[in-house]
This record gives structure tokens, sequence and C-alpha cells, in this order.
């Protein structure tokens, strides 16, 4: 009895590790030929269904009538690049393109310059407070937009800041800075203290330090940083759509859903004007992504 | 709060350099204090005055009966002053347990939980079967990360006009639907199919962050630690459930809790697919935004109530999270 215990698991094993010959074979990372096909199907129809509520945009944004996204065969054939003339050129596009860029970029320059000099700060040197300020930051980043819309909203009608460039600035950053703060200081974290030690020996700064020594280290960091900044400025809506008042100054985020209202739903115009939106905001995350994965994990690969 | 942190005290470094004299240490102390004030000096401005202010004046707002109608306004030259009074706790009792109460804000609470549980599953899954295919060594693996992030590169509210053609009564996916003799749901106007498209949509603009992370988080496991595990006969799910999740636990319990986070408060989606028509399909964040904006008069003291309470579950819930992890000796990475 006790020996066939014993033996049962070494005969397993040695039945085992006839089959698992050719496996082990194998250089590692190689996969076997079913696998490879089963995983290039899932990831075939995964990236189909990324892509097709945006392709089917750019389809319907080529038929000239507002109803043609109800009969999608019909557009093949009339397709035209009316839609888009039309939107150049008689509607408030630039102006709502300026209002976009001024408003993302300010937010993207003032946040990444904020945050990177909170980040540094709270990675490097342990002053009175340090906790209290972490969970200050890390609270921040959970407010839903509720909490602050309405008391933000007086505020800034008090300070005449309504409507304006500065005051949708303002109120990004502080949607944006407690996150890229976080994220800046796990990037500061990776770099080694030896490196600010040698700064100092060699007589910068501390802020020579920083800003010589350790933001060429960081460019990853700051990238991510600066991509969360614009494509959080660019895409968010409800503080756009309630602080921006006159048709001018929208944002595109607000200006896009103008047309269904104002226009009387004209979803041509409305899906043209996406696909112009949606081309620069997409070429500069496609430039910014190398980076992505490994900023945005900084802080959370080590434990 | 984590071991990179402990690193930064610089413990080490002082016990390797010779101890300076205590009027010395205050002083370098001194120096090194002031300028790390000095470096979050803007940051400490710029939440002070937008988030903290913003903060106590809301909680004050809350416990009056403030609304468009009598706060302090300016209608051409004419300045109204603000003629609010102060109620106490009565907008939080209304609230939780007024009349209507169900509707008004129980209905919602659980639809945003069902909400944020759902997709935040729905997030890391998918998230997380995608990172394990990219991880291999597949042919064109950069072509399908690339295509597969698109729903994250093109902005949310592009998208969601492009999901609300598909989704419109006779869009695309209706008319497949016909083809195909399954049954077309109003997916616009029904109730329980507006909770699913929102869902759906959100799934898809939700998905990429979490792969990209989860991939990251992958590629950081050492390999050596697979072919041990290969070489002690583990087979692919022991491979997976012994070495593959407990190398992800940091960042999956980071990404977990910034999805829920962002889900709880995600605006854009619902908004902007349903606007006013959906009352039943607004989770709480939406909810609180129509009641202080998207209804004439507006009613800032419910709303801003609405958002304390928000906040307060996102707090609670938190910190739970945290006690958990530290019970389970894991660390938040964030």
């Amino acid at each position: 009895m006790s020996t066939t215990t014993v033996d049962t698991p070494g005969a397993v094993a040695g039945q085992d590790s006839v089959p698992a010959q050719p496996r082990t074979a194998r250089p590692r990372g190689e996969t076997g030929r079913a696998t490879r096909l089963a995983s290039h199907g899932i990831l075939i129809v995964a990236s189909l269904v990324a892509l097709f509520p945006v392709a089917w945009l750019v389809f319907l944004s080529l038929g000239p009538d507002k109803d043609d996204y109800l009969h999608p065969g019909r557009i093949w054939g009339k397709m035209t690049l009316d839609n888009y003339t039309f939107v150049l050129e008689h509607t408030k596009f630039f102006d709502w393109l300026l209002t976009t860029m001024i408003v993302t970029l300010g937010t993207t320059a003032i946040g990444v310059i904020i945050s990177a000099t909170t980040g540094y700060a709270v990675s490097r040197m342990r002053f009175p407070g340090y906790k209290k300020f972490m969970w200050v930051l890390l609270i921040t980043q959970m407010f839903p937009v509720a909490v602050l819309m309405v008391p933000m909203y007086q505020i800034l009608s008090d300070l005449q800041l309504i409507d304006t460039y500065p005051g949708l600035v303002l109120v990004y950053c502080t949607t944006v800075v407690p996150y890229c703060a976080w994220l800046m200081k796990g990037y500061f974290d990776t770099i080694p203290f030896e490196i600010d030690e040698a700064g100092r020996v060699d007589g910068l700064t501390p802020f020579g330090t920083f800003a010589r020594l350790i933001l060429p280290l960081a460019k990853p960091g700051l990238a991510v940083a600066a991509f969360y900044s614009f494509l959080t400025a660019f895409g968010e809506v409800a503080f756009a759509s309630t602080f921006m008042l006159s048709d001018t100054k929208y944002t595109f985020a607000v200006g896009l859903q103008t047309f269904v209202s104002e226009h009387d739903a004209q979803r041509n115009l409305m899906a043209a004007t996406a696909v112009l939106i949606a081309i620069p905001v997409s070429a500069f995350f496609y430039f910014v992504q190398k980076n992505l994965v490994t900023g945005l994990t900084a802080g959370g690969t080590k434990g | 709060m984590t071991v990179a942190i402990d690193r930064a005290t610089g413990k080490t470094r002082g016990d390797r350099a010779p101890r300076p004299g205590p009027l010395q240490r205050l002083k370098h102390g001194y120096q090194k204090h002031w300028y790390a004030y000095a470096m979050i000096a803007p940051v400490v401005v710029v939440l002070g005055v937008l988030v903290i202010y913003p903060l106590v004046y809301g909680v004050y707002l809350t416990l009056t009966d403030a609304n468009s109608l009598n706060t302090a306004r300016t209608i051409g030259v004419n300045h109204i002053d603000a003629t609010y009074k102060f109620i106490g706790l009565d907008n939080y009792a209304d609230i939780l347990w007024g009349p209507t109460a169900y509707e008004r804000f129980w209905s919602h609470f659980v639809w945003t939980i069902v909400w944020t549980a759902v997709c935040v599953t729905l997030h890391y899954v998918i998230g997380l079967g995608l990172a394990l295919l990219l991880n291999q060594k597949l042919r064109g693996r950069t072509l399908y990360r690339l295509v597969l992030i698109l729903p994250w590169a093109v902005p949310t509210f592009v998208t969601v006009f492009g999901w609300r053609f598909m989704l419109a009564d006779g869009g695309i996916i209706n008319s497949a639907l016909d083809a195909l003799h399954l049954p077309s749901p109003l997916w616009l106007e029904d109730t329980f199919w507006q909770r699913f498209a929102a869902i759906m949509v959100n799934t898809w603009c939700g998905v990429p962050f979490m792969m990209l992370s989860l991939l990251g988080g992958l590629q950081s496991i050492d390999t050596s630690l697979y072919e041990a595990a290969e070489m002690d006969g583990a087979n692919a799910w022991q491979r997976f459930r012994y070495v593959t999740l407990p190398g992800l636990r940091s960042v999956s319990s980071t990404v977990v809790l910034l999805g829920i986070i962002w889900t709880f408060n995600q605006f854009a989606i619902i908004f902007l697919l349903f606007g006013d028509t959906a009352p039943d399909a607004q989770i709480l964040v939406t909810w609180a935004y129509y009641l202080g904006f998207g209804q004439q008069p507006r009613d800032f003291a419910q709303s801003a109530a609405y958002g304390i309470l928000l906040l307060a579950i996102l707090v609670v819930f938190t910190s739970f999270y945290r006690r958990w992890l530290n019970r389970n000796e894991q660390q938040l990475a964030i």
C-alpha cells in the first residue's frame, strides 16, 4: 500500500515528462500553432470591436444628408467631402479650436510644471505635514465633478472668471495636478538618489539639481503627465459645459453637442466635426504613447 | 506608505556620512524643508484656492436652501443680493429619508454601485485577457496594440457620439440585429437597455487603460520566475495563478482602485449618451449635475449635498480598501 502511494507520483511524473519533452525543447516565449492562431483570432476580433465605432463615424461623415446614418448603404453612391468644407467654412470650428488649444495647452504647461515640482518635493524631501499632504492629493483625485461644480461656479462668478480662459485652465489644473503629482512622484522615486547627491557635491543648488539633472532624466514621466493633462483637459465635458457660456468660447467637447439642438440634429456635420477633432488629438496620443506604459505603471510596478 | 517612500527618507545616507552637529543639522533641515515647501507652494496655493476653499464653501451651501433664484447674481446692471438662509442638515435628511427619497437617491445609488462593479469587472477581465495575449511573442503585436488603444486615443466625447449613431433606432446595431432576426431593443429609450448600452460604451472606453497598465505589469515580472515554475512542473494555469497574478498584485490593486474611482465619477458617457432623456439611467454624479445645472430653478444646495455624499462614499470605500490591502500585506502603489 505504502509503496504504491510513493510510486504513483514518480510514475505520473515519468509519464508527464515524455509529452512535455517537445514543449520544453521549444525556446521560451514561443507558443504552439493552435494557441497562436487562437490568440490572433481573439486579437483580431478585439481590434475590430475597438476600430469599428471610430471607422463608422468616419464613414458617416462622408454622407451628405443628415439622415444618412439610418441608410448607410446609400452613402457609398454619394460619398463627398462637403460636410468637411461646410464645417470649416460655416461653423465656429476655428473659434472652438482656438479655445480648446488655449485651454488644453495652458492646462498642460501649468499642470506639468506644478506637478513636477510637487512630485520631486514629495519624492525626495521629508517635511512636516508630508503624510497629510499626500492624503489630500489622493482624496482630491477622487472628487466627483459634482462636489466642486456648484461652489466653483459661485466662486468663479464672484471673481468674474466665468466664460474666460484662465478660469477654465485653473479649474482643469485642480483636476489634473493631483494625479500628475502622484505619477511624477512614482517616476522620481525610480531615479537613483545618488544623482541628486552628485549634483549637490558638484555645487548645484537644489533647484539646479532638479532642473538640470532630474528633469532631463524624467522626460518619459513628464511626457505621460503632459499626455494625461492634455487628454483630460481636451475631453472634459462637465466643467466646460457649465463654465463657458458664449458659443465662440466653447471647447470642442461643448461645441460638438450644439449640432444636435442648435442645427436641428445635423448628424452628418456632427460626424465630420468629430472626425476633424479626433485626428489631431489621436495623432498626439500616438506620438506620446511609447512612454505610456512605463510612465503610467512607474508607480505601480514597485510595491 | 510604501517601501520606496521609506527609501526616500535617506536614512541609509545619514548613516554613511559623518553626523553633523545639532545646529548644523537644524540649519540643514530648515534649508531642506524650505526648499520642499517652495517646490510644493504652487500646488498648495492652487489646491487651497480651488479645492479646499470651494469644498468648505460647498459644505456651507449644503446647509442652506440656495438655488438659482435666491443666490447673489447680476442681471444687466442690477446686482441682487443673496437671500438664501441657513437650514441646517435638512438637505441631507431630505435626500436620505425624505418623501420620494427612493426615486431621488436610493435607486440612483443602487444603480451607481451596480454600474461601478460591472464596469470595473469587465474592464479588468477583458484588459487582463488582452494584456496576456499581447505579452506573447506574436507577429503584428505592435499593430494590435496600436489598434486596441484607439478607444482611449480618441476623446470620449467624440466616440460617445459615434456610439449614439450606432445605437439609435434604425442605426447600424439594430439593423444588424434585425438582419439576424434578433430582437432590436430601444437602446436609447428603454431603461434597462439604456443601462446596458451605458455599460457597453463605458467598457469599450475603459479597457485600453487597464490593458496597457496590466501589460506594463506583466512585462515587469521577472522571466526567471516562469522558468523556475516550469522547471518545477507547473502547467500554464499554475504559472498564471502562482506567478502572474501575484506579480500583478500591486499594479492590480492600483488600477482597480483608480478604475473604481473613475467609473464611479464617470460623467461624460452617460451625460452625452442620453442627455436629459434618461432620468432612470443617471448615476449619482450625472444626477447631481442635473439637479444643479440641468433644471430650472437650479437647486444648488441639493446638488452640492449630493456631491458631499458622493465624496463621503468614496472616502469611506477607499479607506476600507486600503485597510483590506494592508491586512493582506499589500501596498497601494499610488
